[in-house]
């Protein structure tokens, strides 16, 4: 009898696990922030929270933080993402050649990734300051205008983005090089004995063969990107005066700074909402370009 | 990393629920267990136990400064003479602050005992439950003498009537100055905002790295700074309960702040807390600096100042309302309602403010709340002569608040502090002023709700 029923649903006992821990640690969460995003309630132990209906998300969708923080968020993640492929696809066709030290590189290059985020932050911040920090001390010997940095709400979210781009540049780089080898050598002989250029190779082979590889990196990319935190928390806390602030540090400082954890899950959900709309997007054009399945 | 971020609310959601569900039994199981000892004296024993709590571990949370430096390197001989182990973890600002946020909204039983700020969150920890009330535990012991803390920072760590913390030193906000510049310079320092301002003026020399003014810039961290300015034109942050920062009298300390910083400081101020500001003065880089006395060391410490002989001190000088900077109960210690060893952590707290301990910390430099301290010669002589004087002037004609006295306290703070980073930004200072008034009578409207 059992062994009968459990040979008919032997698929469902063997995801039986998989689809608790699931249940368990990710829907869970999700429906719990997604009810108390109709409430309102400072965590309190004495107080109960209270139904508030979608007054979390009127009070988000009218208000000027939110939009700022989206504009932020987009234009951080944008920036970031598009210098770091560029930059990166660059760096893994220069190193995917036989040269001398190549692995030594590649080893450096990992370093800023493995470092932690927050004294990644530190670090910059750091060299940032404006008055003795390292980034002007340069600016100064090489008989350059000093800047602000982190100090000014125009150059904040720039100085951001270099550190980005500096601490994940490589990640791209080291994937695309993995697709590189991947390449077979075949398409270049031929192309050869038609009287090719290098940019031709380039263009015509070795970019559309790379394509999907380029689109994963960057998939991955860009929800690491939208969520950034670390680095911008260590360095600015999201000033001067918010011109740093992303959605995902509104987040944190309006549910641990100031209590209102209605209103934090209310834009967890749309922030939850904004992240899936990228990622479906992101592999449709997946699917078109990269010619997958 | 995504799931995280977003899990971690999820998470100390889910853990609160059912924390929130044990919660009650634990206080019920706590309240019989802390009135052991007192049945225990009691019924007459003759055994006195030296070491009630020998064998408890207790966890404590404390502020990264100079009081819990120098308490530090004595727990290993409370440890040996209570037989507690105190495991004493110590966190920056920022970091304790969430820390304790999640520990608390989860119902965890550590930390035991922490470091807060009444002044910023006494209002919120007391609605929560996060703060046990310490009335009982304060007279158990005659020669703790808890007559003998200022009656101003007791005040600041009762609410509704109950106490419920300890406060561990006080804040007063005095002006640093460089005393061989002025000497150099022929400059007398300065009594009123307007000799202050011209001695900025005259010693600002950004060409050569040289700056006469350097403070706090950041939008949050910048109120406590500004409220001795604002307060020193006549202003406040709220009057009668109502918000008043777009007052004439208001606007001209916010005004009076950011021309200062804007005209004589540095770059980059917009993204200076006091730990940039202070080093930036500990370089040599600034001739004036205002904040807290508490941070004195940072300039006077070979170690951390290239400046450290040549630091002077005074109280702030005299707006058009006089000289009224901020004199409050910094930092206080309380128990963690949820904890299973109040009493052991309760003895912790009694020992870390004794008159002995007191008044160790404060010859490290960390003016305390004890009366019988700052009566004492012993209490002042370890503090520079000028400050000592600046700080006792201050303990004497100071405002006891530097933030809005509301339960939103870092919203409010928010708030208030973009009308000085408006004005650094060049924008309309009496237009930022009239919208943060908005929006600080709506955060006091909407605490009245809660």
């Amino acid at each position: 009898m059992i062994t009968n029923w459990l040979d008919r649903n032997i698929k469902w006992v063997f995801m039986l696990p998989a689809l608790l821990f699931i249940a368990l640690m990710v829907a869970y969460p999700i429906f719990y922030t997604a009810r108390l995003s109709f409430f309102e309630w400072s965590m309190s132990a004495v107080n109960p929270s209270k139904w508030i209906g979608l007054d979390n998300y009127i009070t988000l969708l009218k208000g000027k933080e939110f939009w700022d923080a989206l504009w932020i968020t987009f234009y951080h993640s944008s920036i970031s993402i598009v210098l770091e492929t560029i930059l990166g696809v660059a760096i893994a066709i220069l190193f995917s050649r036989k040269m001398a030290g190549a692995k030594t590189i590649k080893t450096m290059m990992m370093l800023p990734m493995v470092a932690t985020p927050v004294s990644i932050g530190l670090v910059w911040l750091l060299i940032y300051e404006p008055s003795i920090g390292l980034a002007n001390q340069l600016l100064k010997q090489l008989g350059f205008e000093t800047q602000e940095w982190l100090g000014s709400v125009t150059q904040v979210m720039p100085s951001l983005i270099l550190v980005d781009v500096w601490q994940w540049t490589p990640m791209i780089a080291l994937i695309t090089i993995a697709g590189i080898a991947t390449i077979p050598s075949d398409p270049y002989e031929s192309a050869s004995v038609d009287g090719a250029n290098a940019w031709q190779k380039f263009f015509h082979i070795t970019l559309p063969l790379l394509m999907p590889t380029i689109l994963t990196a960057v998939t991955l990319r860009m929800i690491d990107l939208v969520k950034t935190f670390d680095t911008i928390y260590a360095t600015t806390q999201g000033g001067p005066n918010f011109a740093s602030q992303t959605l995902n540090l509104m987040i944190f400082d309006t549910a641990f700074s100031r209590f209102q954890f209605g209103y934090a899950s209310a834009l967890l959900m749309v922030f939850f909402i904004i992240l899936i709309v990228i990622v479906l997007l992101l592999t449709a054009i997946r699917k078109r370009l990269g010619g997958l399945e | 990393m995504k799931l995280k971020r977003k899990g971690l609310v999820g998470l100390a959601l889910v853990t609160s629920l059912t924390v929130s569900a044990c919660g009650n039994s634990n206080n019920e199981a706590a309240s019989p267990s802390s009135s052991a000892p007192a049945q225990a004296s009691e019924s007459g024993a003759p055994v006195v136990n030296e070491k009630p709590y020998d064998g408890q571990k207790i966890t404590i949370f404390a502020v990264s400064h100079p009081w819990s430096d120098a308490l530090k390197t004595q727990i290993p001989e409370f440890e040996k003479a209570s037989g507690i182990k105190v495991d004493f973890q110590i966190f920056a600002e920022e970091q304790l602050q969430q820390k304790l946020a999640v520990q608390l909204t989860t119902g965890a039983e550590s930390p035991d005992a922490y470091t807060y700020r009444p002044y910023m969150e006494k209002i919120l920890y007391s609605k929560n439950g996060w703060t046990t009330p310490l009335d009982e535990y304060v007279t158990k012991n005659s020669e703790y003498d808890f007559g003998d803390f200022s009656k101003a920072t007791i005040d600041a760590s009762t609410i509704d009537g109950k106490l419920m913390s300890i406060p561990l030193w006080t804040d007063q906000f005095v002006m640093y100055y460089r005393k061989d510049i002025l000497e150099k310079n022929n400059i007398a320092v300065p009594k009123t905002m307007v000799e202050f301002e011209d001695a900025m003026k005259k010693l600002h020399n950004p060409k050569d790295d040289f700056y006469g003014f350097v403070a706090r810039g950041q939008r949050n961290a910048l109120v406590t700074a500004v409220s001795s300015f604002v307060f020193s034109e006549g202003g406040d942050f709220m009057t009668n309960g109502q918000a008043s920062v777009n007052t004439p009298e208001a606007v001209k300390g916010f005004k009076l702040y950011a021309d200062l910083v804007k005209n004589y400081g540095p770059k980059g101020v917009l993204n200076m807390n006091w730990a940039q500001a202070i080093a930036l003065f500990g370089q040599g880089k600034a001739a004036f600096y205002v904040d807290s006395a508490a941070l004195y060391k940072n300039t006077t410490d070979p170690e951390k100042s290239l400046i450290s002989d040549k630091v002077g001190f005074a109280t702030l000088p005299a707006g058009s309302a006089g000289s009224k900077p901020y004199n409050i109960a910094s930092w206080s210690a309380a128990i963690n309602p949820q904890s299973q060893h109040k009493d052991a952590a309760w003895a912790f707290i009694e020992w870390a403010t004794n008159k002995q301990n007191v008044l160790m910390i404060q010859q490290n430099g960390v003016p305390g709340a004890r009366d019988s301290v700052w009566a004492s010669k012993e209490g002042i002589e370890k503090f520079p002569a000028d400050l000592a004087t600046a700080i006792q002037d201050t303990m004497k004609t100071g405002v006891d608040h530097n933030v809005p006295q509301v339960m939103s306290v870092t919203e409010s703070r928010d708030v208030v502090g973009a009308i000085v980073v408006k004005a650094l930004l060049g924008e309309d200072i009496q237009a930022a002023a009239d919208l943060a008034n908005k929006e600080l009578q709506a955060i006091i409207d909407k605490d009245k709700t809660k």
